[in-house]
């Protein structure tokens, strides 16, 4: 594991090196091993990159985000029509036919309305999981430092807003506060935030255990530099990892409350989360591809951040 | 590789052959060479020992032992042998028939190697019920076998699960499990590494007391060359994944025949050994990593005589005396490595006291109960002085550190003061000058260093923090406190974990030092270290010392190491001084019953078996002490009537030397009939909450 991170300076570690002869071997080795030391350094970050960069599993997860991403940010790229546009093909008409993916009762090309539908989904999940981790990991930190009474009763709030099912908790926000996207991203950090500030908490209860944390006490250092300085640097993977996996759920959040209808905004416009509940009753009259097509695209979504966010996990643990 | 003829071996088959074995560890796709060439065989009956330090393939040795390999060890070559049997030729179902049968291991950390949701009986009775007894049966042997390691009240361990036990009980059982199959073969890896001193030397004397009732062959693995010479015939002496020297244990710490073996035994303080009297001698450099590509004599790059030779043919077997023999070129040239200087070196203590500790006492609030941790404790630092602090773990030793350092607040009426002015209670309300006055160096310097700052950040921050320059000035002096410590400029650009354990502690020192203290706690400060590493650390401490004037609080488990670097000693027992006293007295003979078994406790390289004073059962908990004087429970010399009622005060019996005994000084130096009843079995309730 660490056996390629030590160094071995021959004359440095020992006050009695200099008085011994030295044997041709030590004065030969002594130049490669002066290079060694900084070279480890960032042999162990090359190394970590390497298996990431090499892995399957995360090039295929960036080849599937990086194309969702491609089509929120840039769908006229992807497809010659507009997500409204009435395509020649007409209505119902079969995928691999005279449409790529069929076209809807509407009139409307699925292969187009997928590829419009990945924008919404795409500003609400990564600002919503952002929020979350922000929010999350600063709990977490000043609970898992301070401890205490403030601790205990956060600790408590926490479990309970966690011992709500996520969807009903997020459908009573969005009845209650409205449903425009501010709120929805705002309902689906808050739902995230418990989650976070667990996994960030008990990582900072290991972390204010360690004597670093004492040292710094012993120095008369203050709590908010203890837990920004010297405990965030530590649990930053942890961080990392916490938000790829997040973001999955979040992708998944947004989807199913635009299902129920619950996001506002015009049901014309393309939203796989929508498309999926205006069509799915098709699907026992033999037309399964207007709602088929957008679910698999959020599956694709949820699969290709998880990828990613595994094999940062992986190469961040090896 | 030729074996060593031994005239004198008996007929029997050895229990341990180990012939050639060489392994190595499959890492990232890459093989990386573990051991080279390991040749030792361990006879019925005998105690064998290999010493050495981290790294040097001694574990490994020990699961090859019973070819227990991780799974990407290799073995290139060699083969293991035991009772005649070969074990790299065995089958998958052999191998596990003989692991139930004829040997067993016993591991360094107890707690790991027992079930936690199974009661110890139950776990005990496995152990039969796999060499085929019936469960009724098994549940016996198992309360025989709980017997047999000498537990306190065996019943009642039986029903309780792993966590309600000590450590040392819980080594006991696992030894218990271990001797189920009446092994031919024993392994120990490392058994007394993570208990007390105490505890440590009953392990040893019950694995001793055993060996003569099972005549089972003992394979014991230590880095602690005490343990070695107390508990075994032969030894071992391990370097980079070969054995550098074999031979009775007395003929190879009394009269080492390879440059290593000499280096590691110059390197700890022997016979009472103080920083007066000379440096300690410090192997240079640090041992070859795992796989490191070394075709000759494995200890060249650190050999005060290697040649020519030695780079270009690998050392043959050279035979000493009978059975002794060392795998060295020179090692009739043995006497020109370096010995450590004899010059004395002058220690400056001062006179006028810097920091006091005014009877302090700290009690814990735990679910309601009072546990006090340190009972008026009283102590004084001169300038320059050195003061050790032992005891058993749980007697209060870190928690007097923290709170002299402000990360505890003492009770109400005591104090720590700084040159007679008392300080704040908590280090964030110290002023500047009080806060630099204390430092600490930690036993674990991984956790004590933040993983994700460089070397210069750790000490840049102490430095701005604790002397208030700031910029290019702050630089210089982080500069300046590294060069001091050995540490060289590319250092300070690294993380901890791309340094040595001992470049590690010297950036902990390094920390310690950057606010010019004038007391700094060393709480075992060198025993996570190997011991040619420790005692380069003990020689910093020392030079530091020297050259800054500043105080230590030295806490350690090690009495030859407090003895060798500490000026006066304290003694303390559940948050309670017992004794103290200037460092020779203390060693002189007139003790307080608990120091006097602490250190008869001590296993000695020098190999003097003296007369163990063994202490009965465990340290009582601090939430519940005893009566009367709190020691009295596992006192040797307790008078009845007395030392359960009244607690003693502390009494001067010679300049500068106290102890907490109700006992004379008469008393006290009346030679000792070790009870019987202590040996055999322990009286008090043994479970610890």
């Amino acid at each position: 594991m660490s056996d390629s991170a030590k160094p071995t300076p021959p004359s440095a570690n020992d006050p009695s090196a200099s008085t011994t002869p030295t044997s041709p071997a030590a004065s030969a080795q002594a130049p490669p091993t002066s290079n060694e030391g900084k070279a480890s350094r960032n042999q162990i970050r090359r190394e970590q990159r390497r298996v990431l960069f090499r892995s399957p599993a995360f090039i295929v997860g960036c080849l599937i985000v990086g194309f969702w991403i491609l089509a929120a940010v840039f769908p006229s790229l992807l497809t010659t029509f507009g997500e409204k546009d009435f395509v020649p093909a007409g209505s119902n008409s079969e995928p691999f036919g005279d449409s790529w993916l069929g076209t809807d009762s509407s009139g409307w090309d699925v292969y187009t309305r997928v590829i419009y539908g990945a924008r919404p989904i795409l500003i609400v999940a990564p600002i919503a999981t952002a929020a979350a981790i922000v929010v999350g990991t600063l709990l977490g930190l000043v609970m898992g430092y301070y401890r205490g009474l403030v601790d205990e009763i956060l600790s408590r709030i926490l479990e309970a807003l966690l011992s709500i099912p996520v969807i009903l908790m997020a459908i009573l926000v969005v009845v209650t506060f409205g449903n425009s996207r501010p709120v929805i991203i705002g309902t689906i950090g808050l739902l995230f935030v418990p989650a976070i500030t667990r996994t960030i908490r008990s990582a900072a209860i290991a972390e204010a255990d360690l004597d670093y944390v004492t040292s710094a006490k012993m120095r008369g250092e203050s709590g908010f530099f203890i837990v920004t300085r010297e405990i965030l640097p530590n649990v930053v993977g942890l961080v990392v990892v916490e938000l790829t996996v997040r973001l999955g759920y979040a992708i998944f959040t947004y989807a199913t409350l635009a299902f129920l209808g619950q996001t506002g905004g015009n049901f014309t416009d393309a939203d796989w989360g929508v498309d999926v509940a205006s069509n799915f009753n098709q699907i026992v009259n033999d037309r399964w591809w207007p709602s088929i097509w957008p679910a698999a695209a959020i599956a694709s979504l949820v699969i290709g951040v998880n990828l990613i966010a595994d094999s940062i996990d992986k190469a961040l643990k090896s | 590789m030729t074996t060593l003829e031994e005239p004198s071996a008996p007929a029997q088959q050895a229990a341990l052959k180990i012939d050639g074995l060489e392994m190595s560890y499959m890492v990232r796709g890459t093989a990386r060479s573990v051991l080279r060439g390991v040749t030792f065989e361990v006879r019925p009956g005998e105690a064998y020992g290999l010493v050495g330090e981290s790294g040097c393939g001694k574990s490994t040795t020990a699961y090859a032992a019973l070819r227990y390999l991780p799974s990407n060890g290799v073995i290139d070559a060699g083969t293991v042998t035991s009772d005649g049997q070969e074990l790299t030729a065995m089958s998958a179902k052999e191998l596990r028939e003989f692991r139930a049968r004829k040997a067993s291991m016993v591991f360094q950390d107890p707690v790991q190697a027992v079930n936690p949701v199974l009661k110890i009986g139950r776990q005990v009775a496995e152990a039969f019920e796999v060499m085929g007894q019936s469960k009724k049966q098994a549940e016996e042997s198992a309360l025989e076998a709980l017997k047999r390691v000498r537990i306190a009240a065996p019943e009642s361990v039986m029903d309780r699960y792993p966590h309600q036990l000590s450590g040392g009980m819980l080594q006991r059982v696992v030894i218990a499990m271990g001797l189920a199959c009446d092994p031919t073969l024993l392994v120990l890896d490392e058994p007394t590494t993570g208990l007390d001193a105490t505890v440590e030397a009953e392990v040893l004397d019950l694995v001793r007391d055993l060996r003569e009732e099972l005549n089972s062959a003992i394979l014991l693995i230590a880095h602690n060359l005490g343990v070695i010479r107390t508990m075994c015939d032969r030894v071992g002496v391990m370097y980079a994944g070969r054995i550098v020297e074999e031979g009775t244990v007395d003929e190879v710490f009394d009269n080492p025949s390879h440059p290593y073996t000499k280096g590691l035994l110059n390197s700890i303080p022997r016979h009472g050994l103080q920083k007066t009297d000379r440096e300690l001698f410090a192997i240079p450099g640090t041992a070859p990593q795992v796989g490191a590509h070394l075709p000759t004599c494995t200890y060249i790059d650190r050999c005060p005589i290697a040649t020519d030779l030695c780079h270009s043919e690998v050392p043959p077997i050279v035979e000493r005396s009978d059975g002794h023999w060392t795998r060295c070129h020179h090692s009739d040239r043995l006497d020109e490595v370096p010995e450590p200087d004899e010059t004395e070196v002058a220690f400056d203590v001062g006179t006028e006291e810097v920091i006091g500790v005014r009877g302090v006492s700290k009690t814990f609030h735990q679910r309601g109960h009072d546990v006090p941790a340190l009972v008026g404790v009283d102590l004084g630092f001169a300038e320059g002085e050195t003061l050790g602090l032992v005891g058993e773990s749980g007697s209060g030793k870190s928690t007097l550190a923290k709170t002299m350092l402000g990360v505890h607040s003492p009770d109400e009426g005591g104090a720590i003061t700084l040159r007679g002015r008392k300080m704040a209670d908590k280090a964030t309300d110290r002023i500047e000058e009080s806060v630099r006055a204390v430092s600490m160096v930690f036993q674990n310097p991984d956790s004590a260093l933040n993983r994700s700052w460089t070397v210069r950040r750790i000490l840049k921050r102490s430095v701005v923090r604790l002397t208030g320059v700031k910029g290019e000035a702050a630089d210089r002096r982080v500069e300046e406190v590294a060069e001091a410590m050995q540490l060289t400029p590319r250092h300070l650009d690294m993380r901890p974990r791309q340094l040595s354990g001992g470049l590690k502690q010297r950036v902990a020192i390094a920390r310690a030092f950057a606010g010019d203290p004038e007391v700094v706690v060393c709480d075992e400060p060198t025993s996570a270290l190997d011991v040619s590493v420790q005692a380069a650390i003990l020689n910093l401490l020392a030079t530091l010392q020297n050259d800054e004037r500043s105080s230590y609080l030295f806490i350690s488990h090690d009495i030859g190491v407090v003895r060798y670097l500490s000026d006066r000693i304290a003694v303390m027992y559940l948050g309670r001084i017992m004794e103290i006293g200037a460092t020779a007295t203390m060693f002189a003979g007139v003790n307080h019953p608990y120091t006097e078994a602490l250190l008869s406790a001590v296993p000695s390289v020098d190999g003097v078996a003296e007369n163990r004073i063994p202490l009965a059962g465990e340290i009582p908990s601090p939430a519940n002490p005893p009566s009367g004087c709190v020691f009295h429970t596992r006192c040797h010399r307790a008078i009845e009537g007395l030392c359960e009622v009244t607690e003693p005060d502390m009494v001067e019996i010679g300049p500068g030397h106290s102890i907490k005994c109700h006992l004379t000084v008469e008393q006290l130096s009346e030679p000792l009939v070790v009870k019987e009843r202590m040996l055999a079995e322990v009286a008090d309730d043994p479970l610890v909450d």
